[in-house]
């Protein structure tokens, strides 16, 4: 398993444009992608409605895994999404 | 009917009689099953929601800008296959597709109704793509306002429309030419319906109560800024509510050109922007060119530090959008607030704001100042712009003359140095003999000065930029820059208030860059008074006690302001 830890930086936090972006990133790759909230339970990543339920805001840190061929690609596209400002 | 209140969302007036838009959305009975056959069915809920994401995303691609990108979020809801996951289980388990919708959504919506805020008031949008799911599967398309005039009956001119809450699906594809107003039950101020209309420039009035009884053709006469909803108001009320208002676009609208004073001096009018994406907003509002252009965008939530070709390509497309304009372009200002991942990570700061930021982590890191000046150089000489380049965060003579001799071994000709620390402004002369410009930054002038952060809601009042002192200090970097001939410009927030920037040209202050919808207020301010006008309101701001008294003081001596409604 491969994994990101990052800080989200944007104003709105994980939500809005944001949010819709990540999600169709990860909704691109053939691997299963998840997404969690600092410790908290992993949710797939290509769901908008997981990941808005997630309520991530600005400054929270989100811990995003991947396993497979092309994980570290996929998750340092991901990473940069989720801590653009 | 009295007049009703609300929560005004976008403002302006508007009049006519109400289109109610009544639709009660379809629930499906619980315990609703399907025939048998689950494969079918799970056919048939995947095809309906599918239909609703495809139905939505064309909506969005007619409209464009926030609207599409509103759309194009609630088709990724009917497309989420967590979603699916959960309406297929339930199909399984004996429910018709209908049902399964309707009961998959309803796990979502619990959630981000707890969640309450931004996320509750997402909520409104993924019920819209439910009941749209469930209208399809029952073959009843849910009806929208009608895009013209025409079907309706009645005097010709647009309508109210009034509704318990609206869907961006709706709403995305009316003009103001249709549509006078908005009003809606429910909603609140980050509702799409706020966000829609403000993109549209239409009036609306959200979280009114009473507004779902109103009767269909009742004239409507909306206040968006006020917030009120006058139904069946008297003509004289109507023609004045719309005189004053329209008095008031037609007086900022008349007033085009570059930025003078009522008796021809000029004052350029700039633009701030953090980005290539902000040009095109700036060029609306009639920016002559770009008085901070921030470059933080390039270098914040990456890994590897962007390259010269990559920052090139980034500033040409802002120069090349004013050919024969001014750009200033403000160097890098990173901080322990905004850490940058391709630099070691900064030693904590107790105190980011007194921090190593701004031109110190710039000299502390000089490979990433270089490689930016470069950049920057390179665009300069493939466009027509007058490229200048700032320094954020200088205490010192000494910090400017640095930045000033990496700027000339650039090849950059014009370098300056934002005004932000008490120190720089006191000293002014002598950052003058090294820097070619300056501009005030009034925020973080006021945040240093009062020493109030920023960041502390409770300090507002500390961040005033009335504030008398922040006024001394304007105009002690005026004059040392006047000492030695070089232009003094104010970025801040400051200059974007029509009084206040009126002021600040009665201190002296050369060019204003202001957020680009502020734009046309101040140069309508500017050309209702004669530079002479501005002095005496200067002086009468700059001997009060108070923000508040030198806010009154000013105004006092600024008689246009209030003609023009400001």
């Amino acid at each position: 398993m491969t994994q990101r830890q990052v800080t989200v930086e944007a104003e709105v936090g994980l939500h809005a444009r944001p949010a819709a972006t990540f999600v169709q990133t990860a909704a691109k790759a053939p691997l299963d992608i998840t997404i969690a909230k600092g410790s908290g339970k992993p949710v797939n990543a290509k769901s908008i409605l997981s990941v808005l339920s997630l309520d991530v805001r600005k400054g929270d840190i989100v811990v995003i895994a991947a396993e497979g061929d092309g994980a570290d690609e996929i998750l340092d596209r991901l990473a940069e999404i989720a801590s653009a400002p | 009917m009295n007049e009703l209140t609300g929560t005004g969302v976008s403002p302006g007036v508007g009049f006519g009689p109400a289109f109610v838009l009544n639709w009660e959305p379809p629930v499906p009975e619980p315990g609703a099953g399907h025939g048998g056959d689950a494969e079918a069915e799970r056919a048939r809920a995947e095809r309906a929601l599918a239909d609703v994401a495809a139905d939505l995303e064309a909506r969005g691609a007619r409209v464009g800008g926030e609207a599409r990108e509103i759309l194009n979020a609630q088709a990724l809801m009917a497309r989420d296959p967590g979603l699916a996951t959960g309406v297929a289980g339930l199909i399984d388990a004996g429910a018709s597709a209908a049902r399964a919708v309707y009961e998959a959504f309803g796990a979502y919506r619990a959630m981000l109704a707890g969640a309450g805020g931004y996320l509750g008031a997402r909520v409104a949008d993924l019920d819209d793509v439910r009941d749209r799911a469930i209208a399809v599967l029952d073959g009843r398309p849910p009806p929208g306002p009608p895009a013209s005039r025409d079907a309706l009956d009645g005097p010709p001119g647009p309508y109210v429309l009034v509704a318990r809450d609206l869907a961006p699906a709706d709403t995305a594809a009316l003009s103001p030419d249709v549509v006078a107003a908005f009003v809606t039950e429910e909603g609140g101020p980050t509702s799409h319906t706020a966000i829609l209309a403000r993109a549209l420039g239409v009036p609306a009035v959200v979280a009114c109560p009473g507004a779902a009884s109103i009767a269909a053709g009742t004239p409507l006469l909306v206040d968006g800024a006020a917030g009120t909803v006058r139904p069946a108001p008297p003509d004289a009320d109507v023609a004045a509510a719309l005189g004053i208002a329209a008095g008031r676009e037609a007086a900022l609208a008349a007033v085009t050109g570059p930025g003078a004073t009522a008796d021809g001096h000029p004052v350029p009018l700039l633009a701030n922007i953090g980005g290539p994406d902000d040009v095109e907003a700036a060029l609306a509002h009639g920016a002559e060119g770009v008085g901070l252009f921030r470059t933080e965008f390039l270098f914040l939530g990456r890994s590897a530090a962007p390259g010269e070709r990559e920052q090139e390509e980034a500033y040409l497309a802002v120069l090349d959008a004013f050919p024969g304009g001014r750009v200033i372009v403000r160097a890098l200002d990173a901080g322990a607030d905004k850490p940058l991942a391709f630099l070691p990570p900064p030693r904590p700061e107790p105190n980011p704001a007194l921090g190593e930021r701004g031109l110190r982590l710039l000299r502390a890191h000089p490979g990433i100042l270089e490689t930016q000046l470069r950049a920057l150089a390179r665009a300069a000489a493939r466009s027509r712009a007058d490229l200048q380049v700032m320094a954020p965060m200088v205490a010192t003579a000494e910090e400017a003359a640095w930045f000033a001799a990496a700027c000339r071994e650039a090849g950059l000709p014009s370098a300056g140095v934002m005004i932000e620390v008490p120190s720089a402004a006191v000293r002014a002369a002598d950052l003058a003999a090294e820097a070619d410009f300056f501009s005030v930054g009034t925020n973080d002038l006021a945040q240093y000065t009062l020493a109030a952060d920023r960041q502390v809601g409770a300090l507002t009042g500390l961040q005033d930029p009335w504030q008398p002192v922040l006024l001394d200090l304007v105009g002690l970097a005026v004059a040392g820059a006047a000492e030695r001939g070089r232009p003094c410009g104010v970025c801040g927030e400051a200059a974007g208030d029509p009084a206040l920037a009126c002021v600040l040209v009665g201190i002296g202050v050369t060019s204003l860059s202001m957020a680009a919808p502020a734009l046309p207020a101040v140069r309508a301010a500017l050309a209702r008074h004669s530079r002479e006008e501005c002095v005496l309101a200067a002086a009468a701001a700059v001997t009060a006690g108070s923000p508040y008294e030198a806010r009154a003081a000013a105004r006092a001596n600024l008689p246009g302001l209030a003609e023009l409604g400001l």
